[in-house]
């Protein structure tokens, strides 16, 4: 973490002198500060697979924010940090600071550098193209919670579309619970003991590339990426004990999204090359909305997507010690149907709704989250997920009995 | 008794044909004195007030585009309530079809294209609906002169404003243009897909900026059916701020505020 600050105060620093060759200008610096704290409950309906489980983990959230601003505006210090504590599972105590970067930001370049966070995709059900920052798998069950990823990110906007350039000069491990954490492996992995491909371990230097634009009804991104891996192998270390193993990898990615009236058709697809395997997993579906139902303000989104992905998920055999597949996915030819509701009131009161249904087995989740402001500050956000049906070589085969229901509430200052 | 009635008929069509001349004239009067403001900024309050008079509000930032060929461009930065700061939506404005719109996400920095067909619904749990906040292109509407009547105490031309998109929750409107101020909105009736008059929008404390363009500080939306009322006022207009294509892009979304 350390090492983390001193890149980014040197990257600020050469920065900033560069940015002073291009003239000194009004020099009145603006702040805005905010704060939300939280409060989740999370309720687990059966008793855990394995040894030591928790059935009730309740946690508080701090996260405080700030921009100072200055150049009338067109540079600015970003800070977005993190902090959680939580009754049960050591691992879901953490901190962690999702974003601390300088920017400037002239009419048609832009360039940060710090601990970022960066969303590539256009796919609701799962995100394949969105690498650049690490998960955060102990926050949340959707992929959508990130590490912050310390990154040099220079973008221009071109008349022939957006260009971005990302020098990654460190890899953030993934988050895993421990034995008292739900949702997890038989075995407890810690994520300390990782070991890389790399020589360099974490500051194995990196970097991605992505070209986007639209052209008419299109939204097209294209990317690749080449960095360690934000997945990781499981494989016994020199002490039998077994660890994560992060592999580099390159990445190639296409997020393609037709608007078309009321509705969104939307691709994204991957080829990952790796030492272990090469392999490519894609995403495709619909979206239509059903907006201002019988004039009532109401909007019905209902989407499908189908997932298609060539890798075998992870599987322990205890007799032999093997281990094969990959914590990467459990999805391997799935179809997600869902709904969104809106309700366009002042409370932005929001539900998402859906089942995501293995096609080739009996597998499904079911997952519900609900949303709505109250008073002027407050907001509560109910979760619900329902393991069912899943069958032994079936990666949420061990999730089984995690079938859990969450509630939060938070406020904001 | 057959000439009478074709001599009916071709009254009634020149007048009708005349009114609606009229009416086009009338909004191209309008949209010329509305041409050449060239981009601006805004910030404003929106105060909503439910039925019973309870009122919440939320702080919004703006900036808008003239687009000479098509139609403008425009965003909107939610600076308040707290849990939904940051959220922004980038629109393109086109004089036929569908316009392009982009929301953002600020939690989890995603940028999403959405669909614009949802004309009707209301915005953010306002009396305003998405059409009312758009850019007005004249391509848009119908034009029909009605008659002139006082809105704010000046006399104004009424045009009967059809939308030419099904989609629309109207089945027309009656703007009130000033004629002695540069043909300035003072007033707009709004009636629904039914014909009964549904919403009512009063321009309030026009003021004049670069010299010769009106803009409200307030705009007051009543909905009659609801009795639910909403306030938008702009408490900073800047004309001075000299935006380009690039500043209405899906990566300004994220880093103009």
């Amino acid at each position: 973490m350390k090492l983390i600050f001193s890149f980014f105060l040197v990257a600020i620093f050469s920065i900033q002198a560069f940015s002073q060759e291009l003239g000194p200008k009004e020099s009145k610096i603006s702040k805005e500060f905010s704060l939300e704290v939280s409060s989740d409950h999370r309720f687990f309906f059966k008793d855990g697979l394995y040894n030591k489980q928790e059935n009730y983990f309740a946690s508080i959230a701090i996260e405080p924010e700030f921009t100072l601003k200055w150049d009338e505006g067109e540079q600015r210090i970003i800070g977005d940090l993190f902090g959680r504590l939580s009754t049960h599972d050591q691992n879901r105590s953490h901190w962690d600071i999702r974003e601390l970067y300088y920017q400037i930001a002239k009419n048609d370049w832009e360039l940060s550098a710090g601990l970022k966070k960066i969303y590539w995709g256009v796919i609701e059900s799962v995100h394949l193209v969105d690498v650049i920052n690490q998960t955060d798998l102990v926050e949340g069950f959707d992929g959508e919670d990130k590490l912050g990823q310390p990154m040099l990110h220079y973008t221009w906007l071109s008349n022939f579309g957006t260009f971005e350039g990302f020098l990654l000069p460190y890899h953030r491990k993934r988050t895993l619970p421990r034995e008292e954490g739900r949702l997890r492996f038989p075995i407890v992995l810690d994520a300390a003991d990782a070991e890389y491909e790399s020589d360099m371990d974490e500051f194995d230097l990196g970097g991605a590339f992505r070209y986007s634009n639209y052209f008419g009804v299109f939204d097209v991104g294209l990317s690749y990426i080449y960095h360690t891996n934000r997945e990781f192998l499981v494989r016994s270390n020199e002490a039998f004990q077994l660890v994560p193993y992060y592999e580099k990898m390159h990445q190639l990615g296409l997020e393609v999204q037709a608007t078309t009236g009321a509705f969104l058709w939307k691709f994204e697809g991957i080829n990952r090359y790796a030492d272990s395997d090469d392999f490519m997993a894609l995403a495709a579906g619909g979206e239509y909305t059903f907006s201002n139902i019988k004039s009532s303000g109401v909007d019905l989104g209902v989407l499908a997507e189908f997932i298609y992905d060539d890798r075998e998920p992870i599987q322990f055999d205890f007799e032999t010690g093997e281990i094969t597949g990959s914590t990467g996915t459990g999805f391997q030819k799935d179809i997600f149907v869902g709904g969104r509701l809106g309700f366009n009131d002042t409370q932005d009161s929001a539900i998402l709704f859906g089942g995501l249904f293995d096609l080739e087995k009996e597998g499904k989740i079911f997952s519900l989250e609900a949303e709505r402001r109250f008073a002027q500050n407050w907001k509560g956000e109910l979760e619900l997920r329902i393991f069912t049906d899943f069958e032994e070589d079936e990666l949420f085969y061990f999730f089984r009995d995690d079938s859990f229901i969450q509630l939060n509430l938070g406020r904001y200052f | 008794m057959n000439r009478i009635i074709v001599l009916a008929f071709i009254i009634a069509f020149s007048t009708s044909g005349f009114s609606q001349n009229r009416g086009l004239e009338i909004a191209k009067k309008y949209d010329e004195a509305y041409t050449g403001w060239g981009s601006y900024a805004t910030t404003s309050k929106m105060i909503l007030k439910n039925q019973h008079g309870q009122e919440s509000s939320r702080l919004l930032s703006g900036r808008n585009l003239e687009q000479s060929s098509d139609g403008d461009k425009s965003m909107i930065f939610f600076d308040s309530p707290k849990d939904v700061k940051g959220t922004a939506v980038l629109t393109f404005t086109h004089k036929e079809g569908t316009d392009d719109q982009w929301l953002y996400l600020p939690a989890i920095k995603r940028v999403k294209r959405i669909a614009s067909t949802n004309k009707s619904g209301p915005f953010v749990g306002s009396e305003f609906a998405y059409e009312d906040l758009s850019s007005q292109e004249i391509e848009k509407y119908s034009y029909k002169y009605v008659k002139d009547e006082k809105a704010n105490g000046a006399n104004c031309h009424v045009v009967e404003r059809d939308p030419v998109d099904p989609k629309s929750g109207y089945k027309f409107m009656h703007v009130y243009y000033n004629p002695n101020q540069k043909y300035r909105i003072e007033k707009i009736v709004f009636f629904d897909r039914k014909g009964s008059k549904f919403k009512t929008l009063i321009y309030k404390g026009y003021q004049k900026y670069k010299g010769s363009y009106w803009f409200p500080d307030e705009l007051h939306m009543t909905n009659h059916q609801s009795q639910k009322e909403t306030r938008i006022m702009f408490e900073t207009y800047n004309f001075n701020v000299d935006l380009e294509d690039n500043d209405f892009s899906q990566t300004k979304l994220r880093s103009a505020k």
